[in-house]
């Protein structure tokens, strides 16, 4: 019997499409001629479809044959993503401009790579996932390699592509397991299936751990990081942020739907995996952060060490967990987006503001600026009163309460650990000389959107309740 | 109608406020510094009216504000006062004054941003103080860190990159095993308030990890040997200004940290482990006391003779069970705990005018070298004058606030083991030695240079300033009353809870 779906829970998908198609056409036919254009109406795109989530919130449910889904989760981390897909084109405009990288291109490939993310956030079936998620990294690929005369972003580009098709052959595999052993490839079937299987569900294990690997891949956590550092530093940096920022909410969805809402009953397996994934990436992402004096590449391995913070909230496997993790990944878009759109700020033609030394003595020439750096190393750090530390808090928080104390200590210490990179980049911006003049050539609107974009985080700092209220709201 | 006001939070966000607003003004304003002293100054009243409207009857939290911060974990800005915070943050108050006027004519680098980070860390110190949410004072606790490693970095010595960093990492480093043992409070007894966590129930096991946690986080503050090795770095290297608060305020909240929370929360830890901090505190006493004999640095010298007092404030506090094991009556412990909060109090008026005073010699001489010194008596009568005060109120001078605390510790010690009373007795001697030693070979003697020859005396700005102090010091020395009278209350109360064992 076929059912009609309901379309109004996929409109702004379908908008999005439509939209994209639109743009598609538009530079097909005028090339660079009109790019003001494109820009103008990606934005309005990321915009319009933002909007029609939020009015189009409440009401929720499965269609197309139980395939996806629109529920809370979905309806607010779509929000957030066209939020902060729309601050990344923001950003990196005059970027591109000046390296002959602002082609229609790069807006046509945003925009379907948001539209993946979209689609992996509401995703309810193992299939519709994996479209979702081949749909955003196959654009993000391209957009990397986009900078075609460069050798280190092709290398990165190269790098990136091949590593997550590994990490989406992982994936494959153990979806294909999970599917051979209860069934189904529906999130809801999944979950039943375990539910009610009896006796030896060992081999289900060794699908989970595919899983996770493939998670792990996509995530950058120890040991699958090795891709990350190499691609943040050697993609153009308006393409660093594009990865770095909105994925990670997606991926954090993906994480979620797997693993919390399929795989719950058989957290006792993955919850291993991933405090060894948490742990490790905690320590190495920090350690090694250390060492860095690129800053794009210190950025990368604080990365990683953010993403073993953001797992531990998920490894507790409580609501309150979850809820935290999403804290988690939220604050972190917004601290990546205000780093690297300081990094883009100080950019311009010929030169690249990457290196840490770059950063010196800004406090001289540009103090706001330099404050609003201050604010995000010292939030990265998890220092009060910033929102980075309440992110921090809740997901230590959630592992003491399922009295995973050790997990906790390791955290605490690599984030003193981690306190030392953080406090050099202020070092270099408060206590030394500058070695070279800074000089701003971004317009006024991003100086704005990007001091707003930091205020922010102090705002959250002093009161978080809403927005954590807004998270525990989701896993109810 | 004082009780009305919400006086705390006035406390904390006037100076906060006052610090952003003097940082928008910037360094042109004429108006700046007015500006700055007169928060200051308001501040210092206000704080006052705690003192007045202060019921010293009672244990129970004063001025109490509560309203919801972030409800969905149950999280309070909960603010309120005892016999134990008020003292402190009128200390707090008074010293953050008298820094914005020893920055006056002295610090000419970036001054709107030097002047808004002491008003902004004064807010947050007055908060810490008056915390009674475990989160609301873990935010503040760490908050404080980042203005103060911006003071130590911007306008410190040469070597002050290094030192602010140790000091960043050191106190930080200390500070998240707070945050897990507070979030593992919370986890025991579903609350972040800071008076439940008094009340509940923990196995001895449980106490002693806690209490290993607070020690880590508050004895790096105090600090307390071994983990002393960043405050002399520090120190030497921070501004004046910023040698002042930490030494007058920091350290404090240290040993804040164990009446509030150490002792209330673990004391059968606290009895198990008593040994441990009764030993820390005593080789704070003599082993630091030598240290401090041997240094050439003026700086580095009141750093570890502070180290050492600090010693009599963590020793008071963990003999009371040595006293308890020995004496019937509970007057001993009294004297102990009381002991130790005065010597919080007189420590922090005396350190703030040791360090103002080697200020006044850095801006003439710049040098900390006690080397470069010699016969300043000859050139700069009225300061010397004032400084040989100080040095002997550091020596524990009868007369002076500095006398008071060690004597009550010393007094109680005896009650606990003769041996505690007679290392911490030492201090009388090594604290003369090192203090008048010190005096001597600044002050007294031939005028050793050129330098030295052209000083000139103490202008009236320094004068009030030091003078003030001076005043202070004299007067807590002969009639502590006033300030053991807000305590007394407190401290019983804080020894019932002490004496309740919680298995």
């Amino acid at each position: 019997m076929f059912q009609v779906p309901n379309m109004l829970f996929v409109l702004p998908e379908m908008v999005m499409l439509a939209m994209a198609c639109v743009i598609l056409l538009l530079v097909a036919f005028t090339g660079t001629r009109q790019i003001h254009w494109v820009i103008g109406l990606s934005q309005f795109t990321l915009f319009i479809t933002a909007l029609i989530v939020v009015w189009n919130m409440g009401e929720g449910g499965l269609t197309f044959s139980g395939t996806y889904i629109k529920d809370n989760l979905s309806d607010v981390l779509k929000v957030f993503v066209c939020v902060i897909n729309m601050l990344v084109l923001l950003y990196s405009s005059r970027y591109l401009k000046a390296r002959g990288l602002r082609q229609g291109e790069f807006y046509v490939l945003a925009v379907f790579s948001t539209l993946g993310m979209l689609i992996m956030v509401s995703a309810y079936h193992l299939l519709t996932l994996y479209l979702g998620l081949e749909l955003m990294s196959l654009c993000l690929y391209a957009m990397v390699a986009m900078q075609r005369d460069s050798a280190v972003a092709t290398e990165a580009a190269m790098k990136y592509f091949i590593l997550g098709s590994i990490a989406s052959g992982m994936l494959l595999y153990g979806m294909s397991i999970i599917y051979g052993i209860t069934g189904s490839l529906g999130i809801n079937d999944i979950a039943l299936a375990v539910a009610g299987s009896v006796g030896d569900d060992s081999i289900l294990s060794f699908g989970i751990v595919f899983l996770v690997i493939g998670i792990g891949f996509k995530y950058g956590a120890v040991p699958f990081h090795m891709w990350l550092p190499d691609v943040y530093h050697g993609a153009p940096t308006a393409m660093t942020l594009f990865i770095a920022a909105a994925p990670k909410v997606a991926a954090f969805a993906m994480l979620i739907r797997l693993l919390a809402e399929g795989l719950l009953d058989l957290q006792h397996y993955w919850q291993d995996m991933l405090i060894m994934l948490a742990l490790l990436s905690m320590i190495i992402g920090n350690i090694v952060a250390i060492a860095q004096s690129n800053l794009k590449r210190m950025l990368a391995y604080s990365t990683i060490s953010h993403v073993g913070f953001l797992l531990m909230g998920v490894l507790s496997g409580t609501d309150e967990g979850f809820a935290a993790s999403m804290f988690y990944t939220l604050i972190y878009a917004l601290m990546t987006l205000g780093a690297f759109g300081m990094i883009l700020l100080l950019s311009r033609q010929g030169f690249e503001a990457e290196n840490i030394d770059d950063f010196k003595g800004l406090s001289d020439s540009h103090p706001w600026f330099a404050l609003l750096m201050l604010i995000l190393m010292f939030s990265m750090a998890g220092i009060p009163p910033l929102a980075g530390f309440y992110a921090k808090l809740l997901v230590i928080k959630a592992a003491i309460d399922v009295d995973l104390l050790l997990v906790a200590l390791v955290a605490v210490v690599t984030s003193v650990i981690g306190a030392f990179y953080y406090l050099r980049v202020i070092k270099v911006m408060y206590f030394d000389k500058p070695l070279v003049t800074h000089r701003l050539d971004a317009g006024r609107p991003m100086q704005i959107a990007l001091s707003v974009n930091v205020l922010m985080i102090l705002l959250l700092g002093l009161f978080p309740g809403a927005l954590m209220q807004l998270c525990s709201f989701v896993f109810v | 109608m004082l009780a009305e006001l919400p006086l705390l939070s006035l406390l904390i966000w006037l100076p906060i406020a006052g610090g952003v607003i003097a940082l928008l003004l910037g360094d042109e304003r004429a108006l700046l510094k007015p500006f700055a002293l007169a928060i200051a100054a308001v501040t210092m009243v206000l704080s006052f009216g705690l003192y007045i409207g202060f019921d010293s009857s009672t244990h129970q939290m004063q001025f109490v504000e509560k309203a919801p911060w972030i409800e969905t974990f149950k999280i309070f800005y909960h603010l309120g006062v005892d016999g134990f915070s008020m003292p402190l943050i009128i200390l707090t108050t008074i010293s953050t004054l008298l820094v914005v006027v020893a920055a006056w004519e002295v610090i000419q680098h970036r001054l709107s941003q030097y002047l808004a980070a002491f008003l902004i860390m004064e807010g947050l110190m007055l908060a810490v103080f008056s915390a009674l949410d475990a989160v609301l004072f873990y935010v503040f606790f760490e908050a404080m860190l980042i203005p103060l490693f911006l003071v130590i970095g911007i306008w410190g010595g040469p070597n002050r990159v290094y030192a602010t960093i140790k000091f960043f990492l050191y106190t930080f480093f200390g500070s998240v095993f707070l945050l897990l043992a507070l979030l593992y409070l919370r986890h025991v007894s579903d609350s972040f308030a800071i008076l439940d966590f008094h009340n509940v129930a923990l196995s001895l096991d449980e106490q002693i990890w806690l209490l290993l946690a607070f020690l880590i986080a508050f004895a790096v503050k105090v600090p307390m040997w071994p983990v002393h090795t960043w405050l002399p770095d520090a120190h030497v290297e921070a501004p004046t200004g910023g040698s002042v608060i930490l030494a007058a305020i920091t350290l404090k909240i240290g040993g804040y940290g164990f009446l509030r929370f150490a002792l209330p929360i673990a004391p059968d830890a606290s009895l198990a482990l008593d040994w441990l901090i009764i030993a820390l505190s005593l080789i704070a006493v003599v082993y630091i006391g030598f240290v401090a004999l041997a240094q050439t640095d003026l700086k580095k010298l009141i750093a570890y003779s502070s180290i050492a007092h600090m010693g009599f404030v963590t020793l008071g506090l963990f003999i009371v069970f040595d006293i308890f094991a020995n004496a019937a009556t509970g007057s001993g412990a009294i004297l102990a705990i009381e002991g130790a909060m005065v010597q919080m109090i007189s420590h922090g008026f005396i350190s703030a005018a040791m360090f103002l005073a080697v200020g006044v010699l850095y801006d003439r001489m710049h040098t900390r070298d006690i080397q470069a010194y010699g016969g300043v008596v000859n050139t700069m009568p009225v300061f010397a004058a004032f400084a040989v005060f100080f040095a002997m109120a550091n020596a524990g001078l009868p007369g002076t606030s500095g006398f008071v605390g060690e004597f009550m510790v010393i007094l109680a010690a005896f009650q606990a083991n003769f041996w505690f009373a007679f290392l911490a007795a030492t201090t009388l001697i090594l604290g003369a030695a090192y203090t008048l030693w010190m005096v001597k070979r600044v002050f007294f003697g031939e005028v050793a240079n050129d330098e030295v020859q052209a000083l000139s005396d103490i202008n009236r700005r320094e004068f009030w300033m030091l003078a003030s102090l001076a005043v202070i010091v004299l007067l807590l020395g002969v009639w502590p009353e006033p300030l053991l009278d807000v305590m007394h209350t407190s401290v019983e109360n804080l020894l019932t809870q002490v004496a309740q064992s919680k298995l």
